[in-house]
């Protein structure tokens, strides 16, 4: 499979990065020198092996249901670029 | 003063303990350094002046308790620290300060160690030779002729500033050789534990079904130490395995009388240089003279370790870096609308080699093309593990060399992509596997340059490739060739 300028900029557009004419030509390039190499997978006879997503054998554990204060209102906003009291602010949304 | 920084972390923080040195002149030998070396560009962030007044205090009331007692210790710069700025070597991290700490730097500080600083890498870790920071290359305390050389990476500032005695030792992150391959490119050890082994809360992640965090230090006992204090159940991280603590260095045994050692034949790779093979020759002749069994084993799948890693990895970091958006954190650059606005932050705030990562995974993980690479790249997985499972039967560690060369010139590698994720080719099956790995210092190639062995062992068995590693030091007997040239 290869990758041509229409796919770039559609990628680029799910992966929310800006695209332009230089950036869509190196990813062209680029893109398709990683999907070769990749394909390599293609030899192998993969049927009905499961796959393996992650290398964790026990079971998900549970905590005891107790409040904890933590991540409090002043430190989740402390990093914000744009705040107003205590709301992050964004470009508007809604004509 | 510069003797002090050429002890290890064990002999420094016996000498602290012991009062033979104050926690102030440990401290002060390694600032000392770290001003007159500038131009590894190790740091991206010092905290020189908090560590020396940490070591004062710590003087004053006589505080020398704690497995790390006053050992002065700069970290990845992607392990958030509280109050003190974390990029994970990018642009869109410019600035954040974290209001929290993770739960393996925490762990250092509670055993009485002081932070000196934040350590360059690749951004987002996802790099081989620490040059896609947006904070400039490090340099490799080794130089070929004139030439500066790359450190390795992702881990490259942290493997700098190891070798160069700019910290006691340090920790770093592995999700595809990044604690390995740099170890190797520097003449120091690097471990990456067991996936699950230490917490990941409070790391910037990657790739989150393969990142580790791990020790980086001058020796095999360093690690030892170290893994000892960072490692341990953290109920913050829900893939962090419940399993016994070890007593690394306490067992720590270099008696490998009878240890069966696996030679797998497909790391036999084309254009290997004589060096690395003759490295590898000498590794297993040490390896029989201290009496443990070489035996030749097969893991059939290995060639396609790397190209399953190229869409594992991929497809991970494309979800995990979603976050960066320009709205809670980080960096953001102005746009019209919303859309816009997240458009232009992520575009001029991460480096082009994140970006190809992003576009490559969220190719892989996109609707029609799922099921031809990334449900394949799992299932792929799924026969590496088995590999190793297979031959665990049979061996008790697995031997090769780290990295398919020595410490190559910056630049060298940047134009293509492929040839860059070549150098993971030895340290990728193990993240794909959750396996434990240590690079050791082997040897010299002919201009000099370290090049590092390779022990693989099975899960949640760090000890036996620790005490292998042990052996196997003691054997080859490494003496450090940094020359101090850029101070």
């Amino acid at each position: 499979m290869s990758i041509n300028k229409e796919t770039v900029k559609k990628i680029s557009k799910l992966s929310r990065i800006a695209s332009n004419e230089q950036f869509e030509d190196s990813m062209i390039k680029d893109l398709n020198s990683i999907l070769t190499f990749v394909e390599q997978l293609n030899e192998l006879n993969i049927k009905n092996i499961e796959p393996l997503s992650s290398v964790v054998e026990q079971k998900l554990f549970q905590r005891e249901d107790v409040v904890k204060i933590m991540n409090e209102k002043e430190d989740v906003l402390k990093n914000s670029p744009h705040k107003n009291e205590n709301y992050f602010v964004v470009p508007k949304v809604i004509e | 003063m510069t003797t002090i920084a050429k002890y290890t972390l064990v002999e420094l923080v016996n000498k602290i303990k012991s009062k033979e040195i104050s926690a102030v002149d440990a401290t002060n030998a390694y600032v000392e350094r770290i001003q007159k070396s500038k131009k590894l560009n190790a740091f991206v962030t010092e905290t020189l002046e908090s560590a020396l007044e940490q070591a004062k205090k710590a003087d004053e009331i006589n505080q020398k308790d704690g497995a790390l007692s006053c050992a002065p210790i700069a970290v990845k710069d992607l392990f958030c620290t509280k109050n003190v700025q974390t990029t994970a070597s990018s642009k869109i991290l410019k600035n954040f300060i974290p209001t929290y700490e993770s739960t393996v730097t925490s762990k250092l500080w509670d055993q009485g160690a002081f932070l000196l600083g934040k350590l360059n890498c690749d951004e987002f870790a996802m790099g081989s030779s620490n040059e896609t920071s947006a904070y400039g290359n490090v340099i490799n305390p080794y130089k070929n002729n004139n030439d500066d050389l790359v450190p390795g990476g992702s881990s490259g500032g942290c493997s700098s500033a190891v070798a160069a005695d700019l910290t006691s030792a340090t920790v770093g992150t592995d999700t595809g050789g990044s604690i390995r391959q740099p170890a190797a490119f520097t003449g120091i050890v690097g471990l990456k534990p067991t996936y699950g082994r230490c917490s990941r809360w409070g790391i910037v992640a990657f790739a989150s079904s393969l990142d580790q965090a791990g020790p980086m230090t001058k020796d095999v006992a360093d690690s030892a130490l170290m893994l000892d204090v960072i490692s341990g159940h953290d109920e913050k991280d829900s893939t962090s395995a419940n399993v016994k603590k070890g007593e690394f260095l306490k067992n720590l045994n270099k008696d490998i009388k009878g240890l069966k050692v696996g030679i797998p034949k497909e790391y036999i790779v084309d254009n290997m240089p004589k060096a690395i093979q003759s490295l590898w020759d000498k590794g297993i002749e040490l390896m029989k003279d201290s009496g443990a069994i070489i035996k030749n084993i097969s893991l059939p799948h290995t060639k396609y370790a790397l190209p399953t890693y190229y869409i594992v990895a991929p497809a991970e970091a494309s979800s995990n870096l979603a976050r960066y958006d320009g709205v809670k954190y980080g960096f953001r650059a102005p746009g019209k609308d919303l859309i816009e606005m997240y458009e232009n932050t992520r575009a001029q705030g991460f480096g082009n080699e994140v970006k190809r990562r992003i576009m490559i995974g969220t190719y892989v993980l996109s609707s029609g093309y799922y099921d031809a690479y990334y449900l394949k790249a799992q299932q792929v997985r799924r026969l590496i593990k088995n590999d190793f499972d297979s031959v665990f039967n049979e061996v008790d560690t697995i031997l090769t060399p780290t990295a398919p060369s020595s410490a190559f010139k910056i630049g060298d590698k940047t134009e293509d992509p492929i040839s860059m994720y070549l150098n993971d080719v030895f340290t990728v099956p193990v993240n794909l596997a959750g396996l434990p790995a240590i690079s050791l210092p082997g040897g010299l190639d002919e201009t000099g340059l370290p090049l590092g062995l390779q022990l693989i062992g099975k899960s949640f068995d760090e000890q036996t490739v620790l005490n292998a590693a042990y052996a196997l030091e003691e054997k080859i007997g490494f003496q450090s060739q940094v020359k101090d040239w850029w101070m």
